[in-house]
């Protein structure tokens, strides 16, 4: 008996163990991935061959990516560094891509079909210049070449294995190279550049050998302004300095003759100060004013003529050369709701080959790059395509006056992210579209029944597994019972505010903000962040839920401040406000009004603090607080922490009753030369705490220090804020300071020496866990601090807790100073860091993991537990029982627990943990350039049953188990009678 | 029965009447023979009968002390199991503690019901019941110490506060580094 109950008891507990891992059958049950590539810069067309046509992109984001010109679908995807910008892109050979990269130091080659490396040369020059890449068919040793332009060389690189086949010097201090042109079929190359900004030069070059032809330089009385214009393969176009006077260049046979023309004879009305457009039309250039963009025909010798004045955004690509000297361009002009995209042969500007009048969302903003290509038509007439890239970011393809497919490449560059909940499905209003009637619903079960008892066939499984993915019930617009279906609000850098679907990542809503749109006020608008405003829940359930999104004119931080208020169900900005002061510092109180608007605080840049909502209630509410609330500033250049509490009504010019004063209070003065500021942590505002207790070991108890205006603060030494080996441990330190914000008190400070940033942390609860480098031993470290609160650890008597004669829950000041102690552990960890968070469930019982992303930018989940100071080499057997962990020096790290599975997110910028309803779930979001979201269950999902669970199965069980009880009821009362008889 | 007497009824042959008459004399036709004396008889059987019930009670007394004793092996026992089972919560040790309490328990409420055969007016049956309750409770005792040692009585502070939730606070402070 013993035995089997020991047995039954060993096998109970080690099914207790916690899995995880998923199942294979389970990805894309709870989570979805959505790749990007963000806002492209140069797009070139592979349309010539037969297979899958494509367009190669280079993006502001450093990435090169294929994409199939059908569907729009990347088929591969490079993500260079940070450092690593791509200056241009081409295809050479018809089967390479190239990159030039770096500032043009990097040149490297792609196989077109596959994405993978096939060759990577460094170019290197005497000294630091524009970066040009140019691709010619030209042939030098049987090799086909490429010219490139970098760092002061010029260079001719072998196509084939990225060879650099002769290079030549370009070393006059001066000189500013600002093309290189090859004239169709010649075999010279002209360099052309300003020299000291007035001197116009040209080198022509031997394109076999690189041998210098002939120099010619002619100096110009006027500065010249940046860039030139190619005309023709022999003139150029420049503006001088001025923006007033055009220059037209040419250097047929290295002869020098220029135009002087001053804009103001081709326009009537003086244009203001203009810039030269970058394009590569034969014969035409177009210059840009502060009114208008004009196009300019170079007729004969450096005669110029106007052939249009565009009022509206135009954009203009550059020249496709569609048949044996016939160029072709398009331009695409704004009007109204529609976009038009008309392509001109380059020769005659009144002629049209194509012109089409498309439908285009207003949410997208005006058009910012337009890329062509062209195709025959049945009837041998050419068709066009052509590519555009928008104002948020997104990438269409417009072809036969339709969109084809389209982007939103704006989803690459999230600012902020908030949640917001769906509305509450009210009866006889059904927001679902697609509900599941009786029969189908009785189909499906009965397919899972299949699956459970093995009888599926493949075909079986592949359904189910279908159904699985599709459920229209994770979909639904409506909040569920477990709090998964929420909608993720993001701010991208584009201005634009997109709402996702937690369930499939659908764009529900997307809104380009007015109020982060450039105008006459606001020139340089860009987003700050989001937060949540109004939350409705219990007394204003009719309200829609708002966000609040901040934004500032221009990149100063004493711009100008800008708010908008979006509805988040329907994304409509129903308030947008330009503020007369600027914005240093959003503050969300932690007082709503009656409306469930969130009071917040705005600080200037002036120390002033304004609250909003401006009314009357909310002033109300707020004075009743007045006295409670702080605030405080890290000034990080300066290694100066203040706090501040709040003074009576602005002094000063206007009487605005919704304006403070701030009064300094207190003030940490780092030692400069000693110390430098690179990280802080605070707790998240929403995140609940379970208990204040933690109990230890034999019935011990420990109280947590559990405050929300607790920061945590990490220095290094000032040279040490560099990259990681650049100093010695001996005059490096991390110095990590936990700081009370209301009364300036530093509870604890500790010292790493030898230890260098990067610092990540993140500070949940009464902990924080920081990494770093530790410089010494050569490894990264995370380091974990708990404070307690000492001052609680005498409530021991239980007579007392019994009948609540303590004061463990009454209201604590910071002002009551209360004795804290804290332990600290570090552990050696194998990756560096790029994010860290920390689970978040709503109740906070669940115990808590560390989501880390990783440099691979993947998520991976570390239990808390690992993180536990109490650690020891031999834990007693309370302690053991307590799950206290053997202490290793090293973190594991468990390949099944990374949440993002098999999954990357590319340039992994930030975690966002999100509580469900249900207390053991949380929801994960990572961006970066991809999107990741994720359901994940700390303690494996305790409260629920699991998304497979066989409904119909455990009914049949029933169904069988009944019939079966009245079955042989009915046959034990026959044979009862019967042997009564006998 | 009736058939017999039908029987007897209608054509009897013999019958012999086993009834004992001993006691009533008046009834007999036949005296007694010389030197038997019919009351000695009577008085005899008395004082046998007397014994006898003596005897019994003895037998009672003792048989319900016994019974009142046997709590105390199954003490012993009940200690052992518990050493054996240790003082961590699983499966075993706590079917071993909650016998050892339920166990008392329901002897103590079966306390009349043991000693019921032992019922006598002439058994003096509260010493061995109060002994046998004693024991009943120590047994209680016994398995209350185990519970208290598995760790499932609250009897510590940190019974008491583990889901007490965080103290509220006055001040509130927000900020960080400028945007």
């Amino acid at each position: 008996m013993a035995i089997m109950s020991f047995i039954f008891a060993f096998f109970f507990f080690s099914s207790l163990q916690p899995i995880l891992s998923l199942y294979e059958d389970q990805v894309g049950l709870m989570d979805w991935h959505q790749q990007y590539i963000g806002k492209v810069k140069q797009a070139v067309f592979h349309t010539h061959k037969t297979g899958r046509k494509r367009v190669v992109a280079s993006t502001e984001q450093n990435i090169i990516a294929t994409l199939d010109l059908r569907s729009g679908e990347i088929f591969w995807r490079h993500v260079l560094g940070p450092n690593d910008v791509v200056d241009g892109i081409d295809i050479a050979l018809g089967k390479y891509v190239i990159t030039l990269s770096s500032g043009g130091s990097i040149l490297r080659a792609w196989n077109l079909p596959d994405g993978q490396m096939v060759w990577e040369s460094s170019l290197h020059g005497p000294k630091h210049s524009k970066s040009l890449l140019l691709t010619t068919n030209l042939i030098i040793e049987k090799d086909n070449s490429l010219i490139v332009f970098s760092n002061g060389r010029l260079n001719a690189v072998s196509c084939i294995d990225g060879e650099v086949l002769w290079k030549k010097d370009f070393e006059e201090e001066s000189l500013e190279v600002q093309q290189v042109i090859q004239p169709p079929g010649s075999d010279f190359i002209y360099v052309v550049g300003f020299a000291a900004s007035s001197q116009f030069e040209t080198y022509k070059i031997n394109a076999k050998n690189g041998e210098l032809l002939k120099h010619e330089s002619t100096a110009f009385s006027g500065r010249f302004s940046g860039e030139v214009s190619l005309v023709s393969s022999e003139t150029v176009a420049a503006l001088d300095s001025t923006g007033s006077i055009l220059l037209t260049i040419s250097f047929h046979n290295g002869k020098i003759s220029s135009q002087q023309t001053p804009v103001s004879n081709l326009l009537e009305d003086s244009p203001g100060l203009a810039v030269i457009i970058h394009s590569s039309v034969t014969g035409i250039f177009a210059i840009k004013t502060d009114a208008a963009t004009i196009f300019i025909r170079v007729i004969g010798e450096g005669k110029l003529e106007v052939v249009e004045k565009t009022n509206h955004e135009t954009v203009v690509s550059d020249a496709l050369s569609i048949s044996e000297g016939q160029q072709a361009f398009a331009l695409v002009q704004h009007a109204g709701s529609n976009i038009h995209l008309t392509v001109k042969p380059a020769h005659d500007w009144d002629s049209n080959l194509l012109k089409e009048s498309i439908k285009m969302d207003q949410q997208r903003g005006f058009v910012h790059k337009v890329f062509i290509n062209n195709y025959i038509r049945t009837d041998r007439s050419h068709g066009f395509r052509a590519l555009i890239v928008m104002e948020d970011h997104s990438l269409l393809l417009l072809q036969q006056g339709a969109i084809v497919w389209s982007r939103e490449d704006g989803l690459a560059s999230i600012i902020d992210v908030t949640t917001s909940e769906l509305p509450v499905e009210k009866a006889g209003v059904s927001v679902a579209k697609v509900e599941l009637n009786l029969f189908e619903w009785l189909k499906g079960h009965v397919l899972k029944l299949k699956g459970t008892l093995m009888l599926a066939t493949p075909e079986d499984i592949a359904a189910i597994q279908y159904m699985r993915l599709k459920s229209s019930e994770k979909s639904k617009m409506t909040r569920d019972h477990n709090g998964f279906r929420k909608l993720l609000i993001a701010l991208t850098r584009a201005g634009k505010l997109f709402a996702l679907h937690t369930g499939d990542g659908r764009i529900v809503w997307s809104h380009l903000l007015q109020s982060l749109h450039k105008s006459e006020s606001c020139r340089q608008p860009i987003g700050l962040n989001l937060h949540q405003w109004q939350v409705p829940h219990h007394h204003a359930l009719d309200e829609n839920p708002s966000v609040l999104v901040v934004g500032r004119c221009g990149p100063s931080s004493d711009a100008l401040g800008v708010l908008s208020l979006v509805d988040s169900y329907t994304g409509k900005e129903f308030s947008s406000l330009r503020l007369v002061h600027s914005v240093a510092q959003v503050i969300p109180l932690p007082y709503t009004d009656s409306t469930e608007q969130r009071l917040h605080l705005l600080i200037d840049a002036d120390k002033h603090a304004h609250l909003y909502p401006k009314t009357p209630e909310a002033i109300d509410i707020f004075q009743s607080e007045f006295s409670n609330v702080y605030w405080y500033s890290v000034d990080d250049d300066n290694g100066i922490i203040k706090g501040y509490a709040l003074k009576t009504k602005c002094s000063g010019n206007v009487a605005d009753e919704f304006c403070f004063d701030s009064r300094e209070l207190w003030s940490i003065v780092l030692p400069s030369e000693s110390e430098k500021i690179i990280t802080t942590a605070t707790r998240k505002l929403n995140e609940a705490v379970h208990t204040q207790a933690k109990l230890i070991a034999d019935q011990d108890v420990m109280y947590k220090y559990i405050s929300s205006n607790l920061l945590f603060v990490a220095t290094v030494a000032p040279k040490a804020s560099g990259e990681i080996g650049s100093v010695t441990p001996e005059e490096s330190w991390l110095v990590v300071y936990l700081i009370d914000t209301v009364t300036g008190r530093v509870l604890h400070r500790m010292t790493h020496h030898g230890s260098q940033g990067p610092v990540q942390a993140v500070l949940s609860e009464n902990w924080v866990v920081y990494h770093y480098f530790n410089l010494r031993a050569h490894r990264y470290e995370m380091s974990v601090i708990e404070i307690y609160d000492q001052s609680r650890a005498d409530n021991k008597d239980v007579w007392k807790l019994v009948v609540g004669n303590h004061n463990l829950t009454s209201p604590v000041s910071s002002y009551s100073r209360a004795e804290v102690i804290t332990k600290s552990q570090s552990y050696f960890f194998t990756h560096s860091l790029k994010a860290i968070a920390v689970t978040l469930t709503v109740k906070g019982i669940t115990s808590k993991q560390l989501l880390i992303g990783t440099i691979g930018d993947q998520v991976l989940a570390l239990d808390k537990r690992f993180l536990d100071p109490r650690r020891s080499v031999n834990p007693t057997q309370a302690e053991r029982e307590e799950g206290i962990i053997p202490l290793t020096d090293s973190l594991p790290i468990i390949p099944q627990s990374y949440i993002t599975h098999s999954l990357r997110v590319e340039g992994l910028q930030s975690i966002i943990t999100v509580a469900a309803k249900l207390e053991s779930t949380t929801l994960v979001f990572a961006h970066g350039l991809d999107l990741f979201f994720t359901h994940y269950a700390p303690s494996r999902t305790y409260d629920s049953l699991t998304e497979d669970f066989s409904y119909a199965l455990l009914l049949i069980t029933i169904v069988a188990l009944v019939a079966a009880i009245f079955v042989t009821w009915i046959l034990s009362q026959r044979k009862e009678l019967q042997d009564r008889w006998r | 029965m009736e058939k017999g007497k039908g029987v007897l009824g209608a054509g009897r042959r013999w019958a012999v009447d086993f009834s004992d008459n001993s006691t009533a004399p008046s009834s007999r036709d036949i005296p007694d023979p010389p030197g038997f004396t019919r009351a000695s008889v009577d008085q005899d059987d008395s004082a046998v009968s007397r014994q006898k019930k003596d005897a019994e009670a003895n037998w009672k007394a003792q048989k319900a002390w016994e019974v009142a004793q046997a709590p105390f092996k199954n003490l012993l026992m009940m200690g052992f199991m518990m050493w054996m089972a240790g003082s961590t919560v699983h499966l075993f040790s706590i079917g071993i503690t909650f016998s050892a309490l339920w166990q008392p328990i329901s002897a103590l409420q079966g306390v009349g019901k043991v000693f019921e055969p032992y019922k006598d007016n002439k058994v003096e049956l509260l010493g061995p019941k109060l002994l046998f309750i004693a024991l009943n409770l120590g047994g209680l005792a016994l398995g209350v110490w185990k519970l208290n040692t598995l760790g499932l009585l609250p009897t510590h502070a940190s019974d008491w506060v583990s889901s007490l939730s965080p103290a509220q606070e006055v001040e509130y402070s927000g900020g960080g580094i400028p945007l």
